[in-house]
């Protein structure tokens, strides 16, 4: 009996558009209003500050630990930048230039990486699920908010970002496999930033790219180049449209770097060679951005950007001063009792009253009845 | 009223409630085409459609997972995981998500699902399909646990716990899915959860129970009255989490002998907790030390010998008559 070749697709495309360089293929340019362009740029801008800012109030213990974004700031706002705002983000925990994006305001960030839950209240108008820390486990949450739209008939799109680490946990399979099974519109955009902690992409997997993991579950997978920003756009645009007309799920492998540590308590000196964060230093995003606004769109100049950078600095010292004037507000310990179920089951209310009546020095004597 | 079993029952909630409310969205493995493998979705594909009743792959982590963002946009839905022995695939799911949603989002985003699975010994099963592991569950915060212990109340605890706005885990004794028959009435029955019930009142000692064990602790008090004339009150718990202690402290405040049944582990078991409380709430009225009668802190065997771990009548009627002769 002969063997026969089985046809499978194997077809795994990488896109670049605008190379290391700042060099554009025109042909592959993606149509991109003025004002839109100038809106991604402001807020990769105000990403990388912020991240510079909340790495200083780490530092000097006013906030706890959080998770820095630098370097990935194309491929978070080149994918978000595609979605409009009844649609869905689910995140992990390192989008906050894509958060930002979607309306989270520093502010809220802020109270949330000082330890007050009121920092990951998401508001109403919001269509963002909150931060998920446990990796990948969010991508089955994407699939049934997806499934869900689907089912009341709306064509809005859910868009969940996870890292390379995530693509070799179960819920990774498990979420590409039902969100194929069931062709819902989700667009799953992999941060392949190149280390999971102090792990490599390349003991991760011996997959040659992630992005080919998705023919495994019959849907599209595309690899971008994700310090690319118009590559990263023209990648989710095309699979947000093809989500919105019912053409199912794509997975997108950003490949990028990660140029700051995992999160403020780790020190990447231990796993890996200054030389390699040069490299990549080299392929920043925001320069080789900055350089086609100014040189092919005429857009940017070297004065409007420090314009940008004194009106940034203020706004993310401002968002600093309602954080702090909001968390001296916000001293209730008792509050750790609420949202825990929708009505305060009886032994909550019991311990409820315990911490209320120490909190109030009310040391009455606790009588056997 | 129709005099039907917990199979039938725990169906006829799910017709019901999929008729009124079209956020109602069943998922798991079998449970479509072929009606679950033990028959609970019986025809509900048939009468509502591959859109409401989604036969999974077999993935648990998947189901439930898919399930919290199904909840999250405000559907209903009322997953399946085949026996609790593989709700563990899925645990994180529960306890990373399901379980914190709303506390995580301060209120945004609810989780009114319900994840059913049969729990427990006695059909004569393979490994991982007979162990009684509500502990888990009862133990995070932000979660309901909540077994029934007949077709009646079997009904209407998933009728309250499908239209509860917080995630439940819904144990179903699988020994008691066919064991018997009882008068179940057509129109709408609830159980409110978080509340436990009086089946026999007794002014001897205090049974606390639920689930499976409930037979034996009834027939055990049944016997008990017969032979030795010993009033047993019987407390059906229903819920397991958030437990509810006034019923029995009330009731060991009268009798001043307590005894705790069930099937699970006793160490860390659910009766850890009710004895806590009956310590806590009801100790000068205790006129003997709180008997446990529970699993063995063992795996549970395979079925050639699950007769000696599972609680049975003969236990249950020994361990009261030695707290009565105290």
């Amino acid at each position: 009996m002969p063997r026969n070749k089985i046809n499978i697709s194997d077809e795994i495309e990488h896109l670049s558009v605008l190379n290391e360089k700042g060099q554009l293929d025109k042909d592959l340019e993606p149509e991109i209003s003025e004002t839109l362009l100038l809106n991604i740029h402001r807020t990769m801008l105000l990403g990388r500050r912020f991240d510079e800012r909340l790495l200083n109030l780490q530092r000097q213990g006013r906030i706890g630990t959080f998770a820095p974004i630098t370097g990935q700031e194309a491929a978070q706002l080149g994918a978000v930048a595609v979605l409009r705002s009844s649609d869905w983000m689910v995140p992990s925990f390192r989008e906050t230039a894509a958060e930002i994006w979607r309306g989270r305001t520093m502010e809220s960030l802020i109270l949330y990486y000082s330890g007050f839950n009121e920092g990951g209240r998401i508001p109403d108008d919001m269509n963002n699920l909150p931060v998920c820390v446990p990796v990948a486990t969010h991508l089955l949450h994407a699939v049934g908010l997806a499934w869900a739209l689907g089912y009341r008939k709306k064509d809005d799109v859910v868009m969940t970002f996870f890292g390379d680490g995530a693509t070799s946990e179960g819920d990774f399979h498990e979420g590409l496999n039902f969100a194929g099974v069931y062709r819902t519109p989700v667009i799953f955009v992999c941060q392949n930033n190149q280390w999971a902690i102090s792990v490599p992409r390349s003991k991760q997997t011996r997959s040659q790219t992630l992005a080919q993991k998705a023919l495994a579950y019959g849907i599209p997978g595309l690899q971008v180049d994700g310090n690319d920003l118009l590559a990263v756009y023209s990648a989710a645009k095309e699979a947000v449209e093809r989500a919105r007309s019912g053409g199912g799920p794509t997975l997108i492998e950003c490949v990028t770097y990660r140029l700051m540590m995992h999160t403020t308590a780790d020190d990447p000196k231990r796993y890996r060679k200054e030389e390699e964060v040069q490299e990549w230093v080299g392929r920043d995003p925001l320069p080789r951005f900055q350089k086609y606004l100014i040189e092919n769109k005429k857009l940017l100049s070297k004065e409007k950007i420090d314009r940008l950078e004194t009106e940034i600095k203020e706004e993310i010292q401002a968002a600093v001063e309602r954080a702090e004037e909001q968390k001296s507000k916000l001293k209730e310990p008792l509050e750790m009792f609420d949202h825990v179920y929708a009505e305060l089951p009886k032994n909550l209310k019991e311990q409820k009253a315990q911490l209320a009546g120490e909190l109030s020095g009310n040391k009455k004597e606790d009588g056997h009845d | 009223m129709t005099n039907i079993t917990m199979v039938q029952a725990l169906n006829l909630a799910l017709r019901q409630e999929m008729e009124k409310d079209d956020g109602i969205i069943l998922l798991g493995e079998d449970v479509g085409v072929d009606g679950g493998v033990f028959r609970v979705t019986e025809g509900l594909i048939e009468k509502f459609g591959e859109q409401r009743v989604l036969d999974t792959p077999l993935a648990e982590s998947g189901i439930v997972g898919m399930s919290i963002g199904m909840a999250a946009y405000g559907l209903r839905p009322v997953c399946e995981i085949q026996f609790s022995g593989f709700s563990y695939l899925s645990f994180h799911q529960i306890e990373s998500h399901a379980s914190r949603l709303r506390w995580r989002s301060q209120g945004r985003f609810h989780v009114p699902m319900v994840v059913r699975t049969p729990y427990g010994g006695g059909v004569r099963a393979l490994e991982h399909h007979s162990e009684s592991r509500e502990a888990f569950y009862a133990h995070m915060p932000g979660l309901k646990m909540v077994i029934p212990s007949g077709p009646r109340i079997a009904r209407a605890l998933l009728v309250s716990a499908i239209r509860d706005p917080d995630p439940v885990i819904f144990f179903e004794p699988k020994a008691l899915y066919r064991a018997f028959r009882e008068e179940v009435p057509d129109e709408e029955e609830t159980c409110p959860l978080g509340k436990s019930r009086l089946v026999l009142e007794g002014e001897d000692l205090t049974m606390i129970s639920y689930g499976a064990m409930m037979r034996p602790s009834l027939d055990a008090a049944s016997e008990l009255k017969d032979k030795d004339g010993i009033r047993v009150e019987v407390i059906d718990l229903v819920t397991i989490s958030p437990l509810d202690d006034e019923l029995f402290v009330q009731s060991v405040k009268k009798t001043g002998r307590a005894m705790v049944i069930h099937e699970a582990p006793r160490s860390f078991g659910p009766g850890a907790e009710i004895v806590s409380r009956l310590v806590e709430k009801a100790f000068f009225y205790l006129e003997v030390p709180i008997s446990r009668v529970t699993g063995f802190d063992i795996l549970i065997p395979l079925f050639s010998r699950e007769n000696y771990y599972l609680p049975n009548v003969q236990r249950i009627v020994r361990s009261a008559r030695q707290l009565l002769k105290t």
